[in-house]
């Protein structure tokens, strides 16, 4: 068993060497850059009023955005695990869209539908709603963006334990809303929560998307991506590495969290 | 009631209702949004303090002026879009064309409406090189030697770049007078352009802190900005024998404004671009001021400057010759790869 063994470090050390540099080394850049004048000085950095209106922002839309696509989702999957119906295919095809079609493509199809010269601009116009250039666009494209996740964690959980406990419980005598929340959801719980930070996660730091219908305007509708996008241009680079170190504070937590779920999950 | 009681229960009903007309006259807050082009961040920051200040001591008014920043051309495209911009300052009177045309959102004629093609400041197209001038580039003919590494961004997306590449191709055509050699000189001028990034910001980006290239043609005001906030004592400034007299245009967006009865305070904003106080913080911040600046004077070397309309017969013609799709600008580049 020597060769493998042998074989199993060179793959653990390309590994390592692999993550250490696309993933521990940039990250550390960021956090180095922020800390490049100091401690103080990247505390008040954050504290600049635009700067927490972008993060105001980013937190807003995901609060909007987390909850509307765990609703879809868990009914996208509940549907399509479940039941037998026509059109399937394309439902679990149409899911994955948003996978693969390139973010920027995404958020100018919204500027093609909402905008001013688009499909339904004159409309919203007529009646004074500001969907593009503002909080709305920026959460419908976020939506469109993170659709898949939820759906996706939950098909193959709901695929694996069939339909038994929940025809049984129905059997029994428990309505639609019962057999759900007393039998199909504690099935599924780790795979929904797990589900849920993946979403959030990607809902905060969606840039390309989010870029093309924000529009721009300062403390209004700049979430935190592109708050740092702002700040780097504006030759504020230790603004730009501290907001990113916040953004990337996020991104840990969101991962720290998968991790203690994923635990609790394997208990 | 005694009547004298009555007649101060109605004065006082009467001072209430009057207050209560009064009082939003007396403490109304206006929102402006302005969409600007990339460089003029800066600018505007400072400009837009000095207003507010300006109008609430005038009518008591608070204003808060938003701003959008990015590629002139993009920024016309999201107004176009729906992007409610009160204002916009863009880099050159085509964009602000396309508004009028593609979406009517101002008339026309929106150019004559304010004084000096609707341009409160100009600015120029210079050289900003690394310090000592190491490639020794004095003049155009210097950019378009071999091995020398150009950063200006791509003329399609970009303002700043259009007025880079007609400042080339004005150099050319007064130094050898006929249109072939012109567009001779612009190619091998892109030959030697390593990237085109698609702002004016993103070049000076590259240029300044990525540490590529030769030499950035860049506008005045943005090399100024690049040499006070990275170093005087890692760059240089070099000014040209000739270049182009940029007027990056400012309009109010008729459609938004009534829409959002911001006109007045709007159009008072723009007025205040060519006010004293106005000018003097263009040319704090290295626009070339339309009203002779005592302070800072100084800063803006003379320099032998063509505008468009006497060369190119004004923007539009321009655009569709060089820039639009299989203009020039594509024919040369294509050539250059």
């Amino acid at each position: 068993m020597t060769e493998s063994t042998w074989m199993r470090r060179v793959l653990i050390g390309i590994a390592l060497a692999f993550l250490g540099l696309v993933l521990i080394v940039p990250l550390g850049t960021v956090f180095g850059g922020a800390l490049e004048k100091g401690f103080a000085n990247a505390f008040h950095e954050v504290q600049d009023p635009i700067t927490g209106a972008a993060i105001l922002l980013t937190l807003k839309m995901a609060a909007v955005v987390v909850p509307l696509n765990l609703i879809f989702g868990i009914s996208a999957a509940w549907s399509i695990a479940k039941f037998d119906f026509f059109g399937k295919k394309i439902l679990m095809t149409l899911i994955d869209l948003p996978f693969t079609v390139s973010p920027v493509v995404s958020g100018l199809i919204f500027v093609l539908l909402f905008g001013a010269q688009g499909l339904l601009g004159p409309w919203l116009a007529a009646h004074d709603i500001q969907v593009i250039f503002a909080i709305p666009g920026i959460i419908i494209a976020t939506l469109f963006v993170t659709f898949p996740y939820v759906a996706r964690e939950l098909i193959p959980i709901m695929q694996a334990q069939g339909n038994d406990q929940e025809e049984a419980a129905v059997t029994m005598g428990a309505n639609g809303w019962q057999t759900f929340y007393h039998v199909t959801l504690p099935n599924i719980r780790w795979g929904l929560i797990y589900g849920v930070i993946l979403l959030n996660a990607r809902a905060m730091g969606e840039f390309g998307a989010v870029s093309v219908v924000s529009g721009h305007v300062r403390g209004l509708t700049n979430t935190i991506p592109l708050h740092v996008e702002i700040l780097y241009n504006e030759y504020n680079l230790v603004g730009a590495f501290c907001v990113a170190s916040i953004l990337a504070f996020l991104a840990i937590g969101t991962l720290i969290a998968k991790v203690l779920v994923k635990k609790q999950g394997e208990l | 009631m005694n009547p004298l009681k009555i007649r101060n229960i109605l004065l006082l009903i009467g001072f209430s209702i009057a207050l209560t007309s009064i009082s939003p006259a007396l403490a109304a807050e206006v929102k402006l949004l302005n969409v600007s082009y990339d460089p003029t961040r800066e600018l505007y920051q400072d400009f837009n303090t000095a207003f507010a200040k300006y109008w609430q001591a005038k009518t008591g008014d608070t204003v808060t002026v938003q701003q959008s920043h990015g590629g002139s051309g993009k920024q016309a495209r999201s107004v176009i879009d729906g992007l409610e911009a009160d204002v916009v300052t863009l880099a050159l009177a085509y964009d602000i064309d396309a508004m009028a045309e593609k979406a009517k959102l101002l008339p026309a004629n929106w150019q004559s409406r304010l004084p000096n093609n609707s341009t409160p400041y100009t600015s120029t197209i210079v050289f900003l090189v690394r310090k000592g001038n190491p490639k020794g580039i004095k003049d155009w003919e210097d950019v378009v030697k071999p091995g020398v590494a150009v950063i200006t961004p791509n003329p399609k997306t970009s303002g700043g770049a259009r007025w880079n590449y007609l400042a080339a191709w004005a150099f050319a055509l007064k130094k050898y007078g006929n249109e072939a050699k012109a567009r001779e000189f612009v190619s091998t001028l892109y030959k030697n352009v390593p990237i085109l990034d698609s702002g004016a910001r993103g070049a000076t980006i590259t240029f300044v802190q990525r540490g590529i290239g030769d030499v950035l043609l860049a506008w005045e005001n943005e090399a100024f900005l690049a040499l006070n906030e990275l170093g005087k004592d890692k760059f240089e400034i070099v000014t040209p024998s000739l270049s182009i007299l940029a007027e990056p245009p400012v309009a109010l967006v008729d459609k938004v404004v009534d829409k959002k009865k911001t006109r007045v305070v709007a159009q008072a904003y723009l007025d205040y671009l060519y006010s004293p106080e106005g000018q003097e913080i263009a040319a704090k911040h290295y626009y070339r001021p339309r009203l002779a600046s005592q302070k800072y004077a100084s800063r803006f070397p003379k320099i032998n400057l063509v505008t468009i309309n006497e060369l190119f017969g004004g923007w539009a013609k321009a655009q569709k010759a060089h820039f639009d799709d299989g203009g020039i600008f594509d024919q040369i580049y294509a050539g250059a790869r």
